[in-house]
């Protein structure tokens, strides 16, 4: 944490509410989300016990399982979930434009453009934290290899077609949320705290309804106050006043509420079938209870969502959502392929690949979140990284070559403190029209007056074009980091990956088999 | 009321806290904290669903069923594939015993017996054995969820968990916080080790965890050198307790009938190093984080904020710096004001927000 967001965090604690942390908002925001509230069981791994689920606050789909130990109302569960959530991932896939992609020649090894086609919008999940992303990767993980009636006749459990294409998806979102700035599977919490300090802790902060409470605290209360409240606050029966966001239930909910709710609906069943009228109006209670704990959060990411629609979007937001939605045409296209889900483990080059595009990414969001708001960047200034200043002096000069081209002398005033020395040179960067455009940093003068050789974007004239070149007065920023990220080296094709590394991938060699189904797995 | 022995989670608590007398003390006298911080208004928010035990005793006696078999099996596998793998003759020794001392005597002996028949090659489970080790000059009575001896006498400690291992891997934290629980068993039977010549403890513990979805077991081998080398440092670091005590005014209680307010006294006796990483790990963190932010100090905002911050412990002095009214000596004061300018001056730029509660509110 730089030390501009801890001040802001200690201007928090005085003033009892949230202060910004960003002037504009840095993720993309799609105008129909998919809000997902998902609980599950303590104690058992992917044993959902309920969620709510919808593109509209006022009309959310609400699945209770009433004993979710029971596998086959799990398996229901899962494939209700998928004709929820299926649809509206689908629904952005026929729509396309033209687009082109470099590719590289098989044959010739160079690099070319190919026409492909691109998805105009991409569906956007939003879960309350960041457990939520891991459930939506567990869950992925334990539907997409489940076997459909199709593919294996003799399976004794098969699934709905779209149980394992909707673990393919949620697989899918859950890789894609670890891309620093991709916008398909966000946690509310995340969005919140990336453009908000609290005065209180990191770890706090990860109570969704706490950090609201936060930034927008009810009438006559400080955000301090009424986050306690939020965090802390029980009823006479011990009940939190605020259950938790999930997909973890608070223990006295279990043992006070649920549990005796559970072993009710189990006693109804063994004694009549379960449409029976014991059964179904255990159920009824134990779906009452489920959905008074997912209730509040349901809401509570709905506001976080209206708060950050508050902010004007970053300008380069847009563009990092672009990939989002090559990332979603690409994977839509490997499932009309028919290719397998994804691999239990990833190969050696998936992997690095994996790590490649994350570290590219965070060069680039880095990036392009200070050049998109002036507070971030006040945090690159404050970290000799970046400054901005007057300038004071231009002084035109040339190439020595047939064909001058202009190389302007740039005299800038800044306070800040770049970290550049006399004599090593370094180059500084500052976005002209949104293009990044070179100077070469040349010396300090004595009154520490910086001096830059302008290096490029001034046409091709002897004289630079017009408004190219900064002028006496202007007030420009520089950055000393680049503002594109570029890739690493390439890396070997998989068939090429030497044994050092793994050998070639296993997903060539046979197809994943899914989880056996045994009368072990009986919880 | 009777003190509470310290257990091996409180015991890795206390080793990633070490600086915290309070509790120390607490700990160290075996004051029940819950109790202590319900009668202080901040009751702790532990407590662990039904579900959890349930699914968690349940999978535990899957593990040990038959004798063990299958536990043994997983120790073999693991960690000493080289050697005869243990067969029907395993022996599964009773532990019962009266009191913790006397099931910690009968675990000794076990171990004893166990290991002298070693040169005989045979595998030995101890199910939940009771260790002793002395922490901070208080005994703290230690029950692992099974040790192995191996037939070369090693002796290897088994922890039992109930999330689950998907594809090979788990959850980091979980296993984090596993390794150093088992960390503490290892020292406390390499304590025991001393004492019997000729047995050593493997610096790998066997995790064992649920498979994928189901509920059969897998296992894997976690090297804790780094985490037994850090808690051995903490614990051997550890205040006496009868240093901290000596330090306090006579008469001190913290008998929980007594009212609050004397309570908070009592209990401010005692330094406390709050950081918000306790509020996972110790009963009477909402208590201490009350009285943190009371005192209005950084520390309550994460310990990084408070190494950020050095000598500025207090909001108010961090404050005042960044606002330009602090000597200009300290570099700390020197760099929040520059922040607080560059902070301001970027706000002013920025667009306004557009959000309505922002206008109407002029912080």
């Amino acid at each position: 944490m730089s030390l501009l967001t801890t001040l802001a965090r200690l201007e928090a604690v005085r003033a009892g509410r949230a202060q910004p942390l960003a002037t504009v908002r840095h993720r993309h925001l799609s105008g129909n989300p998919l809000v997902f509230v998902p609980l599950t069981t303590a104690g058992e791994a992917g044993a959902p016990l309920g969620a709510m689920v919808g593109t509209d606050p006022n009309d959310p789909r609400i699945l209770v399982i009433p004993q979710p130990r029971d596998r086959d109302l799990r398996w229901d569960f899962l494939a209700d979930l998928a004709r929820q959530v299926m649809p509206y991932i689908d629904a952005y896939a026929d729509a396309v434009e033209p687009a082109e992609r470099t590719e590289t020649d098989p044959e010739t090894g160079k690099r070319v453009k190919v026409e492909a086609e691109l998805c105009v919008d991409a569906p956007q999940l939003i879960v309350p934290g960041r457990a939520g992303i891991e459930y939506v990767r567990l869950l992925g993980r334990s539907m997409r290899f489940r076997r459909t009636a199709e593919e294996d006749p003799d399976n004794p459990y098969p699934v709905p077609t779209q149980v394992p294409l909707l673990g393919r998806w949620f697989t899918h979102l859950g890789e894609r949320a670890r891309v620093p700035g991709s916008s398909m599977l966000l946690a509310a919490t995340d969005l919140l705290s990336r453009h908000w300090a609290t005065g209180q802790s990191n770890l706090e902060d990860q109570h969704l309804r706490a950090l609201l409470e936060w930034i927008d605290p009810g009438q006559g209360m400080s955000g301090a106050e009424a986050a306690l409240r939020a965090e802390l606050g029980r009823d006479e029966a011990g009940q939190l006043l605020v259950p938790p966001a999930g997909p973890a239930t608070d223990p006295a909910f279990d043992n006070k509420l649920l549990a005796p709710a559970i072993a009710r609906f189990d006693a109804a069943r063994a004694g009549e079938p379960r449409d029976g009228d014991g059964p179904r109006l255990a159920e009824r209670e134990i779906r009452r209870l489920v959905v008074d704990q997912m209730t509040g959060t349901w809401w509570s990411v709905w506001q976080a969502l209206e708060l950050l629609r508050g902010l004007p979007p970053g300008e380069r937001a847009e563009e990092r959502w672009t990939r989002d939605r090559w990332s979603y045409t690409g994977h839509r296209d490997r499932v009309r392929a028919g290719e397998p889900p994804q691999p239990r483990r990833d190969d050696a080059v998936t992997a690095a690949q994996k790590l490649a595009t994350r570290e590219t990414e965070q060069v680039r969001l880095d990036a392009q979140e200070a050049l998109d708001d002036a507070l971030v960047m006040a945090g690159r200034r404050f970290a000799g990284e970046a400054f901005a200043g007057e300038v004071t002096e231009v002084v035109m000069e040339w190439t020595e070559s047939k064909r001058p081209s202009p190389r302007p002398l740039v005299t800038v005033a800044t306070e800040d403190r770049p970290q550049l020395e006399d004599g090593a040179g370094g180059k500084v960067f500052r976005s002209l029209d949104g293009r990044p455009q070179a100077a070469e940093f040349v010396r300090f003068e004595e009154d520490g007056r910086l001096v830059l050789r302008l290096l490029d974007k001034m046409g091709r004239g002897r004289e630079p074009e017009p408004g190219s070149v900064p002028e006496k007065g202007d007030r420009v920023c520089w950055t000393l980091f680049e503002h594109d990220a570029r890739g690493g080296p390439k890396l070997p094709d998989p068939e090429q990956t030497p044994w050092t590394h793994g050998g070639p991938p296993g997903h060539l060699t046979g197809p994943a088999l899914p989880d056996p189904v045994t009368a072990e797995d009986v919880l | 009321m009777p003190p509470r022995p310290l257990d091996a989670r409180a015991l890795a608590a206390l080793a990633a806290n070490p600086g915290c007398g309070r509790r120390a003390l607490l700990d160290g006298a075996g004051v029940d904290k819950t109790a202590l911080a319900a009668a202080l208004g901040s009751p702790a928010a532990f407590g662990q669903s039904q579900f959890a035990i349930i699914r968690g005793n349940s999978f535990e006696a899957k593990v040990k069923g038959d004798g063990g078999a299958e536990l043994l099996r997983l120790v073999h596998s693991r960690l000493d594939a080289g050697t005869e793998p243990p067969g029907p003759g395993a022996r599964v020794p009773d532990l019962t015993a009266a009191g913790p001392e006397g099931r910690a005597a009968r675990t000794a002996l076990a171990l004893r017996e166990a290991t002298a028949g070693a040169a005989r090659g045979g595998w030995t489970l101890l199910d939940h054995p009771m260790l002793a080790l002395e922490v901070a000059g208080s005994p703290a009575y230690l029950e692992p969820d099974a040790v192995v001896v191996h037939p070369d006498g090693r002796w290897t400690v088994v922890e039992i968990k109930s999330f689950p291992m998907i594809d090979g891997a788990a959850d980091a934290a979980k296993v984090g916080a596993a390794a150093r629980q088992a960390a503490v068993y290892v020292l406390a039977l390499e304590k025991t080790a001393e004492k019997l010549g000729g047995a050593t403890v493997g610096h790998r513990i066997l995790l064992v965890c649920p498979k994928d979805f189901s509920n059969l077991p897998t296992a894997a081998a976690v090297d804790i050198r780094r985490e037994h080398a850090v808690t051995r440092r903490q614990l051997e670091r550890l205040t006496r307790v009868e240093e901290l005590a000596a330090a306090l005014p006579a008469g001190l209680s913290f008998d929980p009938g007594r009212p609050a307010e004397e309570l908070t006294e009592a209990v401010s006796a005692v330094d406390a190093a709050y950081a918000p990483e306790c509020l996972a790990a110790c009963e009477l963190a909402f208590h201490c984080r009350e009285r943190a932010r009371a005192a209005d100090e950084v520390s309550a905002l994460g310990r990084s904020v408070r190494g950020e911050l050095g000598a500025l412990t207090t909001v108010g002095a961090a404050l005042a710096a960044a606002a330009g009214r602090a000597s200009c000596e300290d570099p700390t004061a020197a760099a929040l004001h520059r922040a607080a300018r560059l902070r301001a001056e970027a706000l002013e730029q920025a667009p306004a927000r557009t959000a309505p509660e922002d206008a109407a509110c002029p912080c």
